[in-house]
């Protein structure tokens, strides 16, 4: 087993992990010292999402192979695209057979809590010894009482921006509201350097960016008490801004995926978009004179006055039905352990932020200066939820895309805007019920 | 002591009235027959009519995903009648069906037709023809969607470079060009299937009706309207029936392709079914649109079985 120069510069040769062996040998106390013991000889079938940055998945690989060296454990990994993630997951859920563990996104627990394993103990204790959850993480993760998923890590849905465009269309620094927002829009658009957001149903740009949306002018799709509360005046402001923006995007954003903003960013088309740090990444390695060009920024804020975000996270869950429960929780413990996690998030470059408060010192954030925004997404993610219990509804609706779907009704003149918010208010009732 | 052969339990032939049932099953070729049809029945048994019940049943309780559900009658139904996007994915199956299927069977007889000509190098071409079909739905569905790129498109770069049009061409971000753009990939993958079926059917036209429809002084026209056609219909009512059902459950192609987008514009019932049950977990309502398709499934069928119907004249009889 070799470490690549990445992953040891940015991480383990931080921590002391110079060689392999090291790795080893600190998994090998780990699991002798640990309060989670690996069942013998367990065998797991874990799936996680698709990587987008190659040098985390390779690290996250070294990660699994000294756990199952030091247990005996054999964990058989399956990767998934975003969009594959969740069907499958719940096709296991349903049949209760086929994997132990899900690595999904967003709030892919609560679709099924009564499936996953309490993992309480896990979440207090990784808790405990890493500097404290933030508030999001227990939204994430726990379902009543119980942790019934514990949140690895975020990737933040920043805007992703190209500095020489911004400050031609007359903005040295990137908007903070959406006023200046839609003028930057309007401004690129005229220079031919044109912005573009996902329209369609991207499961994490579109949920991302359109929830900001809503949120940020005031509306909500349900109260605290997930009474559905769509229909107000404040929705159908988000509408008209969103068909403001819509206006002067890119064509084609109707029908964008998750991969499609990636593509037309670095094929140099398009120059503001949101996503994670997946762009910068490839840059620096493909298109170095674009990584240097471009730099990300805080989604702007809007008459509500604070922020809305809401990124991307990946809790892992267990399955109930597992026949190894406690080599689950030794995995997940193992995975958010200081030398396991700090070299980890390194060689992710910014794409994981970490849910515990102890990872802010990790030199990945401050080492270049554009990743630092990236580093406190966790802190300031809101759930898909809003203000409603993050629970199966929720999980629901933001499967079927109800948000993102009233936005694209409205901006692509398939609905007026009476029409779009009464199609959202009808499906969210249904869920909601 | 003596024997007499009768007085030997161990061979003794029961006379008939005697037998148990058992023994009488053992040699009944009904029961046989029973058993031989046996394998069949639970293979329709477990993997068609299980799995179809079962959907009928889904779709009338409230099963989510990981939980099983109650009984609530017609209330999947009543929600879909008022839905619009669930209109959309009806009005969206039946264009994509109609449109692709006509679309199909034109190209398709066409292209038949003139693979039935001695052309030359006849066998690479018909060959050639297939090779659509023989690509896989998800690889062909990618190479269609960076076809469609809203940047990246050969067409919208051809274009551009000809002159014709200035910006690029929103093939998947609007919804008729979605559709449009979506048909024709399907009639591109389904044409083949029909060409070659048919092509195979127009080979079994003995060449002897010709000649003699052609000294009889026959136009083109006129042998296929009365040779070709007639002779072609059963084959014709089995080739749609097949690209009927496979069109109108189609799903690989619009997943791979648009997902359903934009804004549910290109949803057949089979994708919104797959997008309310699984993704969305509401295994219920997701069933009951599924079951939905029953109903233009069988009469797709129903049409195929009356156009399988053996014309008597076939036979040797006069057609009535």
């Amino acid at each position: 087993m070799n470490f690549d120069r990445r992953s040891l510069i940015k991480g383990g040769a931080a921590l002391g992990l110079g060689a392999s062996a090291g790795l080893l040998d600190y998994a090998k106390a780990w699991a002798q010292a640990s309060p989670f013991k690996a069942e013998p000889n367990a065998r797991l079938n874990m799936m996680r999402w698709k990587r987008f940055v190659e040098a985390e998945d390779v690290q996250f690989m070294k990660l699994v192979a000294a756990f199952e060296a030091a247990t005996g454990a054999k964990i058989n990994i399956t990767n998934e695209s975003y969009d594959d993630i969740q069907p499958k997951a719940s096709v296991v859920a349903n049949t209760g057979q086929g994997l132990d563990m899900v690595w999904g996104l967003y709030s892919l627990p609560h679709l099924f809590p009564q499936k996953c394993l309490d993992v309480t103990d896990v979440a207090d204790y990784l808790g405990k010894a890493h500097g404290g959850w933030f508030p999001a993480a227990e939204k994430y993760g726990k379902s009543g009482d119980k942790w019934i998923a514990v949140p690895i890590a975020t990737t933040g849905s920043l805007i992703n921006y190209r500095i020489a465009a911004c400050e031609k269309a007359g903005f040295k620094e990137f908007p903070k509201d959406t006023a200046g927002f839609l003028e930057l829009c309007k401004a690129l658009k005229a220079n031919n350097t044109p912005a573009g957001m996902a329209f369609g149903h991207a499961s994490g740009d579109a949920n991302g960016w359109m929830h900001w949306l809503l949120w940020t002018f005031g509306g909500n799709l349900v109260d605290a008490n997930d009474k559905v509360i769509i229909n107000s005046p404040e929705t159908a402001k988000a509408l008209e801004y969103g068909k403001a923006l819509y206006d002067t995007f890119i064509p084609g954003t109707a029908a964008w995926n998750d991969s499609s903003n990636n593509k037309a960013f670095l094929a140099g088309e398009l120059f503001c978009t949101n996503n994670g740090i997946s762009i910068y990444v490839t840059a620096k390695k493909e298109k170095p004179e674009l990584a240097a060009d471009m730099n990300h920024a805080y989604m702007p804020v809007g008459p509500i006055g604070k922020p809305t975000e809401l990124h991307l996270s990946f809790p892992i869950l267990t399955f109930s039905f597992t026949k190894y429960p406690n080599t689950c929780k030794a995995f997940i413990a193992f995975m958010l352990d200081s030398p396991n996690f700090n070299p980890w998030m390194g060689a992710a470059e910014g794409y994981l932020s970490h849910f515990l408060a102890e990872y802010d010192a990790n030199p990945v954030w401050t080492a270049d200066p554009k990743t630092t925004p990236y580093r406190d997404v966790s802190k300031r993610t809101l759930t898909p939820a809003g203000l409603g219990t993050l629970g199966e509804k929720a999980a629901a609706a933001v499967a079927d895309f109800i948000v993102v779907d009233m936005f694209a009704n409205y901006v692509t003149g398939r609905e007026d805007v009476k029409g779009a918010i009464a199609s959202a208010e009808r499906q969210a009732k249904r869920i909601y019920r | 002591m003596v024997h007499s052969t009768l007085d030997l339990p161990a061979t003794r032939i029961p006379a008939r009235s005697e037998r148990t049932a058992w023994q009488k099953l053992r040699v009944s070729r009904n029961w046989l027959g029973f058993w031989y049809m046996m394998p069949a029945m639970l293979i329709l048994i477990l993997f068609l009519a299980y799995p179809l019940f079962l959907g009928v049943w889904l779709s009338f309780t409230d099963t989510k995903i990981g939980r099983a559900g109650e009984f609530i009658g017609l209330e999947n139904y009543e929600w879909l009648s008022d839905d619009s996007v669930f209109w959309t994915s009806v009005f969206n199956t039946l264009l994509y069906t109609i449109v692709a299927s006509i679309a199909k069977f034109v190209i398709g007889l066409y292209l038949a037709l003139l693979l039935n000509r001695h052309l030359p190098f006849k066998a690479m071409i018909r060959a050639l023809v297939l090779i659509p079909f023989i690509v896989p739905t998800v690889l062909s569905a990618i190479a269609f969607w960076w076809i469609y790129d809203s940047q990246f498109s050969i067409i919208s770069w051809s274009l551009r470079q000809l002159g014709w049009i200035s910006g690029n061409i929103n093939f998947l971000g609007d919804p008729w060009n979605a559709r449009w753009s979506t048909i024709f990939a399907n009639v591109w993958r389904g044409v083949p299937f029909i060409a070659i079926t048919l092509l195979a059917g127009l080979q079994t036209v003995s060449p002897s009706l010709y000649e003699a429809a052609t000294l009889d002084g026959a136009t083109p026209w006129q042998r296929f309207r009365h040779i070709t056609y007639p002779l072609l219909t059963p084959i014709i009512a089995v080739v749609m029936t097949f690209s009927v059902l496979f069109t109108f459950t189609d799903f690989q192609l619009i997943w791979a392709l648009t997902r359903g987008g934009p804004v549910n514009a290109t949803h057949l019932m089979a994708t919104l079914s797959y997008q309310r049950a699984i993704i969305a977990g509401q295994l219920g309502e997701g069933a009951a649109i599924s079951t939905a398709m029953i109903p233009f499934l069988l009469a797709a069928i129903g049409i195929a079985w009356y156009g399988l119907q053996t014309r008597k004249w076939q036979q040797g009889g006069s057609n009535d």
